[in-house]
């Protein structure tokens, strides 16, 4: 009988680690911790939110706008930086490798959030954009 | 004189081609790699070296965007594209030659060269490059130092 318990186990042990655990939900989970840590409400991230967020025009800058003003109103098409470089697109169903590189996604947010916005983003924002990308 | 005409002009394409040739690339893969993110890589030798310091000393406002590094990779690129300067010999060659002394330009297209080889061009032939920093728009071999395509 003892020799089934050990491959028991190991199924469930599989079984429970959710199926999709990777870089990119890693990268999610430490904005979660940073998101709860900052605001003790915080319920979870929101795709809808994240929609908003990429489409919203903000002051900071007249040449770049918005998250969209790059990356185009569709994440799902390529972008195009202001100088003419083409941009993959932002959709992780169309670039797979999009949010699987921490240090990268933390490059971006900095330099792009302080660009836009004129400030950095919040865990809770950063999370949102991501959830947002993944799921188009 | 069909002959001749021939050479000549072969003469004429050769010496174009000795006399232009590449006009330099970006030979350092973390400059390459970080600078040609947004836009082409500028080879060093388009700007002097008192222009790269005032760029990377100031990447947080990159003509309007933040483009900060690591202090560590800013210092590495601002030394590769210091030492493959334009006046990194001592004297001014190429693209940047006209500058004026007290001058630090910060942009290549604002260099007298630059403005008079390129001129002016139509409304509708700069939506399609979209920015004059966009040299492979028109010039398909920037990326390897070839302008001379147009």
């Amino acid at each position: 009988m003892k020799w089934m318990i050990l491959p028991l186990a190991l199924a469930a042990a599989v079984l429970a680690t959710p199926a999709s655990a990777g870089p990119r939900e890693d990268i999610l989970a430490t904005y979660a911790a940073a998101a709860k840590a900052a605001d003790g409400g915080f319920a979870g991230f929101d795709a809808g939110r994240g929609k908003a967020f990429y489409a919203q025009q903000f002051t900071a800058s007249a040449e770049s706008p918005s998250c969209s003003s790059c990356h185009t109103a569709s994440p799902l098409k390529a972008g195009k930086t202001r100088a003419g470089k083409v941009i993959d697109p932002m959709a992780v169903s169309v670039t797979p490798d999009r949010f699987t590189d921490a240090a990268k996604v933390e490059k971006w947010f900095g330099r792009n959030c302080n660009t836009v916005l004129g400030r950095e983003c919040t865990a809770a924002e950063k999370g949102d954009f991501i959830t947002y990308l993944s799921g188009l | 004189m069909r002959i001749l005409l021939t050479a000549a002009c072969l003469f004429a394409v050769a010496t174009v081609a000795l006399a232009d040739g590449a006009r330099g690339v970006v030979t350092d893969e973390l400059t390459k790699k970080e600078c040609s993110a947004c836009h082409m890589a500028y080879p060093p030798g388009f700007l002097p070296a008192r222009s790269w310091e005032a760029l990377t000393g100031n990447l947080k406002d990159h003509f309007g965007e933040d483009a900060s590094l690591a202090a560590d990779a800013t210092t590495a690129i601002r030394d590769y594209l210091v030492a493959n300067a334009a006046d990194a010999s001592g004297k001014m060659r190429g693209f940047p030659r006209g500058i004026p002394a007290d001058q630090t330009p910060l942009r290549i297209t604002e260099l007298p060269r630059f403005k008079g080889e390129h001129g002016r061009f139509s409304d509708t032939t700069m939506k399609k490059v979209g920015s004059l920093s966009n040299c492979v728009a028109c010039h398909q071999g920037a990326e390897k130092g070839y302008f001379e395509d147009d």
